[in-house]
């Protein structure tokens, strides 16, 4: 019988490849609701871009092909349970043989290079790669993970402030709308744009990571004051009119999902982390007899029947 | 807007009468480069060992298997992000005339003012779309100095390769430029210029 960690080991290997060629539903229903924005617009250029993207999503699905090419870093979010039976460095260490498997076996292009002297590891793992974060959970037996290879395009495009809280709300829009502007065509657009707020430098970054790349579209921040500012810096966003891979257009981000914690009386964090349209990630759920489910399999996630059924081809 | 379909190598004037926005369509033989294959062109200053003249480059760095024979199997090509490769863009035209570079995320003006005196352009794919641009390049023609691997100097055969958007043309015009210009006008109006 397969110990835990080897069912580990191949749910990593088979989430680091799902994540790279299985479009998230609700990625799927955004992008076309934005193709529909553009074509209502008559904007040829940014209408042929979605249409493009959505070609494209539905080629990787027919063929089984890798939707881009950049195969990231792979970054995890575990969450386990207080009762599974799992070792956590062991644990940890079968999520880094996972994602070399599956650089090995599929293959996939490795980027994991030193950063001084840009030697290739090879196997798209290495010092602090892949990246692990963990959360515990009471009462629990199970271990959920989650996987963002996150791609280089958007990830090249983050930002830090340490505002003034007298800077204020105005200050946060005012400083996320400069990291769009610069961003501009880079991240691949339309993007998802992540931010933190609060906490501490590296709190902040950490928030607007989570926020870019393993938030689903259509979730609000529970806390209405934030959520409201998710919803305004969304269609200020839309209104600077970088459209979908920055050749104008009226879908600059596909949503904004900001995520917060408490800070310092004197500090004002602001991190941004753009997610490109592609917003990669796969999860899966390992129950304590290692049993595997993978909920985007489960769940007709379309919720509006206008959103069509973009890619179902599959 | 008009549309074209094209097979390099270009002269001077195909790429002349080329407008903003207008639409590309690529046969034959495009060069795949990235910031390693011309970190050793232009800083070590190895000339680049195929003729590039009136070529056209695309800046990517593909995910591909090796074959038994030495040849290469397509995985997944797609492009990666042009700005990074901004200074190495008039080199490419000025010393080695390449005539087009496809990529995602526009280039600067330097690059802009290059293109317009050489007589080149700058043919915008849409990034992350390499299920699509794995399926219409045909081949893995050749390739240089494998010990940049995935950084190569590839020669890909292609069929039907876009759409490409003309995004800087050889007037000295850019795309990116000009929805800039419209973003930072929209941001001032919004109260935050």
């Amino acid at each position: 019988m397969a110990s835990i960690y080897d069912t580990i080991e191949q749910t990593a290997c088979e989430l680091y490849i799902r994540a790279l060629q299985e479009i998230p539903q609700d990625i799927r229903s955004a992008l076309a609701r934005g193709q529909k924005a553009e074509i209502e617009q008559q904007n040829e250029t940014a209408s042929q871009m979605m249409l493009t993207i959505l070609n494209n999503i539905e080629v990787a699905d027919r063929d089984h092909t890798l939707v881009c090419q950049d195969t990231g870093l792979p970054i995890f979010h575990v969450t386990v349970g207080s009762d599974a039976p799992v070792s956590i460095p062991e644990l940890q260490e079968a999520l880094s043989r996972g994602c070399a498997r599956a650089t090995r076996e599929r293959p996939l292009r490795s980027n994991t290079v030193h950063p001084l002297t840009r030697k290739h590891t090879g196997t798209n793992t290495g010092v602090g790669i892949p990246v692990v974060h963990f959360d515990f959970v009471a009462g629990s037996s199970e271990i959920e993970l989650q996987l963002a290879p996150k791609g280089s395009g958007s990830e090249n495009m983050s930002f830090l402030k340490m505002l003034n809280p007298s800077d204020g709300i105005r200050g946060i829009h005012r400083f996320v709308l400069q990291c769009v502007f610069e961003s501009g065509a880079r991240p691949c657009p339309p993007v998802i744009v992540g931010i933190g707020l609060g906490g501490t430098s590296d709190v902040a970054s950490g928030l607007a990571k989570r926020a870019s790349s393993f938030r689903k579209i259509g979730t609000k921040n529970p806390d209405p004051d934030v959520a409201l500012l998710e919803e305004e810096l969304l269609r200020e966003i839309n209104q600077t009119g970088i459209g979908p891979q920055g050749l104008g257009g009226a879908t600059t981000a596909l949503a904004v999902h900001i995520d917060w914690a408490h800070t310092h009386i004197s500090q004002n964090p602001v991190a941004v982390n753009m997610q490109c349209w592609r917003g990669e990630r796969a999860e899966a759920v390992i129950t304590a007899t290692g049993e595997v489910r993978f909920p985007q399999d489960e769940v007709p996630e379309i919720t509006n029947p206008q959103d069509e059924l973009v890619g179902a081809t599959a | 807007m008009s549309e074209y379909h094209l097979r390099a190598p270009f002269d001077e004037a195909t790429m002349r009468q080329l407008q903003l926005e207008d639409r590309v369509y690529l046969d034959g033989t495009l060069f795949g480069i990235r910031d390693a294959t011309q970190h050793r062109i232009f800083d070590e200053g190895v000339a680049p060992p195929a003729d590039l003249t009136g070529a056209v480059c695309i800046h990517t760095a593909p995910g591909v298997r090796k074959r038994p024979d030495g040849t290469f199997e397509k995985i997944s090509i797609g492009t990666t992000t042009s700005p990074r490769m901004d200074r190495f863009v008039p080199g490419l035209l000025n010393q080695y005339g390449v005539r087009a570079i496809v990529g995602k995320g526009g280039l600067l003006q330097p690059s802009v003012e290059a293109m317009q005196s050489f007589g080149a352009v700058y043919l915008a794919i849409v990034g992350g779309a390499a299920a699509l641009e794995t399926l219409q390049i045909e081949e893995i023609e050749q390739v240089w100095w494998e010990d940049l691997m995935p950084e190569c100097l590839w020669k890909f055969r292609v069929k039907d390769f876009g759409p490409l958007i003309v995004a800087i043309d050889s007037h000295g015009n850019s795309l990116y430029k000009k929805i800039q210009e419209q973003a930072a006008a929209n941001i001032k109006a919004l109260g935050y210029g």
